[in-house]
């Protein structure tokens, strides 16, 4: 009950800082050193979240689809030999710094959006890819074996059986790919992606601890509404979860 | 009718199920009982298909069905496993309709067909229908697995070890209600099962197993009477022969003529009922509901190998 009442209190700050950032100048002025401005208005605040959040989103889907399909093919019969690369490829993409991915992929890529969406896109398969896995071979055998003796296809069994039951497993998985996302997203204003990463920067490049802090800050915000957001999406979901608890 | 022709299954050099034949007859009951690891749940899973044989054939009705793309067989063959197996996502309507769906049935006769069962099965619709399977208790999950596996009317159930999991009071009633339900219904069963007493509860013929051969396939009363081998004979154990012998036949085949005092027994009780009766209230003699009388000399004899009750 508190948690719920202090999310919906960090969510309604975060919303009247966005849409009127000017009116916490007072809050922040003392971070800023020598009169400098406390708020960014190089760009506007509301409009780089926006654009943050497109691109953590954009990348997530991409990695799920990805990751999730991957985990499908491994679980079928005649594609566990294909295991051992999944596992390799995903794991390589979870362990190549997001940095290193930016300055390979601005050569072939430019500038811009694209070389963040790829270097998000590769950090966020690992966790999707292993979740589904665990999901997709922890069925109950009576359940499996159920869908099988009922005379349900292979694909019937998949989506009918087998994937509802991995879903909240799954979910877990998507949920870490985007709060890591929506953090490491920050680096691609290095190289021109519109992310709130442009304010911590401008204040780096500046010295103005304000801008470093409210950059900082609004990321936090979001990635502990969203990793709320999930939890409470994987629990409506779970069979014998809280929906039935009333 | 579903005809057994010399299964094997081998897995590597391991041969699970050997060579096994075995008939059994429309609206028939077969038991397949045997130890853990006797072969007797792979010759079953052998019948949907969910195992392949190595060698021989099982005809449905005189089909083999190794002619049937196994999915459509699956889908005509009842399937009721141990620990019941309920999706846990879908309701006790959804799971009992999960058949009849992939048959593609129309909304409202699946709807009737779920009620239908769920009556059948002492589980009132209303109360039921739209539950979880977590919100069932042991028993009322179970009963909901069988009406599963009857929902689409098969004519051949396929059950392994499906009351395991139950205690014993509502094992027993539970094996009631399936001897009741196949009886009504006329479907075929095959049934594993560990529990020799299962077995000569619910068996019209009983099939003992062990080490993937089939030792021997008779009615209850053959295999007490005349066990195939010792290993037969010791599955059944001989200190219940006498009580097994006297549950298999009712108090209306061996009543005779007569009168005696005290409260009086029904005709459809087993012989074991009566003699449990004769010995707790310490009367030689049982009126029968309707007229006759069973007595404990007559009891003593049915008891014995080659007894009144071997007649029929």
């Amino acid at each position: 009950m508190i948690g719920r009442a202090a999310l919906g209190l960090a969510a309604a700050v975060l919303a009247a800082f966005l849409l009127a950032p000017e009116r916490f100048a007072p809050l922040l002025r003392p971070l800023a050193a020598n009169g400098a401005p406390p708020i960014y208005t190089q760009t506007s605040l509301l409009g780089l979240t926006l654009w943050h959040l497109a691109l953590v989103a954009a990348a997530v889907a991409a990695s799920t689809v990805v990751a999730v399909g991957l985990g499908i093919l491994v679980t079928r019969p005649g594609w566990r030999d294909v295991l051992p690369l999944a596992r390799t490829v995903t794991s390589v993409g979870q362990t190549f710094p997001p940095v290193a991915v930016l300055a390979l992929a601005v050569p072939l890529m430019g500038f811009g959006s694209g070389p963040t969406l790829l270097a998000l896109f590769l950090y966020g398969l690992l966790p999707i890819f292993e979740n589904t896995l665990a999901g997709l071979t922890g069925l109950p055998p009576a359940v499996t074996e159920a869908a099988r003796g009922m005379g349900m296809t292979p694909a019937q069994r998949l989506v009918q059986v087998e994937l509802p039951l991995a879903l909240p497993v799954i979910l877990a998985g998507v949920r870490l790919s985007a709060v890591i996302a929506l953090s490491t997203a920050t680096i691609g204003s290095t190289v021109a992606a519109r992310t709130l990463g442009e304010v911590i920067i401008a204040g780096l490049l500046s010295s103005n601890t304000a801008f470093v802090v409210q950059g900082g800050v609004v990321v936090g915000t979001l990635a502990l509404l969203i990793h709320a957001g999930f939890v409470w999406l994987e629990r409506r979901l779970a069979p014998g979860g809280p929906s039935d608890r009333r | 009718m579903i005809e057994i022709e010399h299964l094997t299954r081998r897995y590597g050099d391991r041969t699970v199920v050997r060579d096994v034949s075995l008939t059994v007859g429309r609206g028939q009951i077969a038991a397949l009982v045997g130890t853990s690891g006797s072969g007797k749940t792979t010759l079953l899973r052998m019948i949907n298909r969910l195992v392949q044989p190595t060698a021989g054939r099982v005809l449905i009705d005189g089909t083999d069905t190794a002619t049937v793309p196994a999915h459509l067989l699956r889908r005509r063959i009842g399937y009721a496993i141990q620990g019941h197996g309920l999706f846990p996502h879908r309701t006790v309507a959804q799971n009992i309709a999960t058949v009849p769906r992939l048959l593609g049935w129309d909304a409202a006769r699946i709807r009737a067909r779920v009620d239908e069962l769920l009556d059948l099965f002492q589980l009132p619709p209303v109360e039921f229908r739209d539950r979880l399977p977590h919100q069932l208790s042991g028993g009322q999950q179970q009963r909901v697995g069988v009406s599963r596996a009857l929902a689409a009317r098969p004519d051949l159930l396929l059950m392994d070890e499906p009351f395991g999991a139950l205690d014993p009071v509502i094992r027993a009633s539970a094996q009631a209600d399936l001897r009741r339900i196949q009886r009504e219904l006329g479907t075929t069963l095959v049934i594993v099962t560990h529990d020799i007493d299962e077995a000569m509860a619910l068996g019209d013929r009983i099939g003992v197993m062990d080490q993937g051969l089939l030792l021997q396939y008779a009615p209850p009363r053959a295999i007490l009477t005349d066990p195939a081998t010792p290993f037969v004979a010791r599955l059944i154990g001989t200190d219940q022969r006498p009580f097994h012998l006297l549950s298999l036949s009712r108090v209306a085949d061996l009543a005779t003529p007569g009168t005696a005092d005290g409260p009086p027994v029904a005709p459809d009780a087993s012989l074991r009922d009566a003699l449990a009766l004769c010995l707790w209230s310490g009367r030689g003699a049982l009126p029968v509901q309707g007229g006759g009388v069973v007595t404990l000399e007559a009891l003593r004899r049915a008891a014995r190998p080659g007894g009144a009750g071997a007649d029929p």
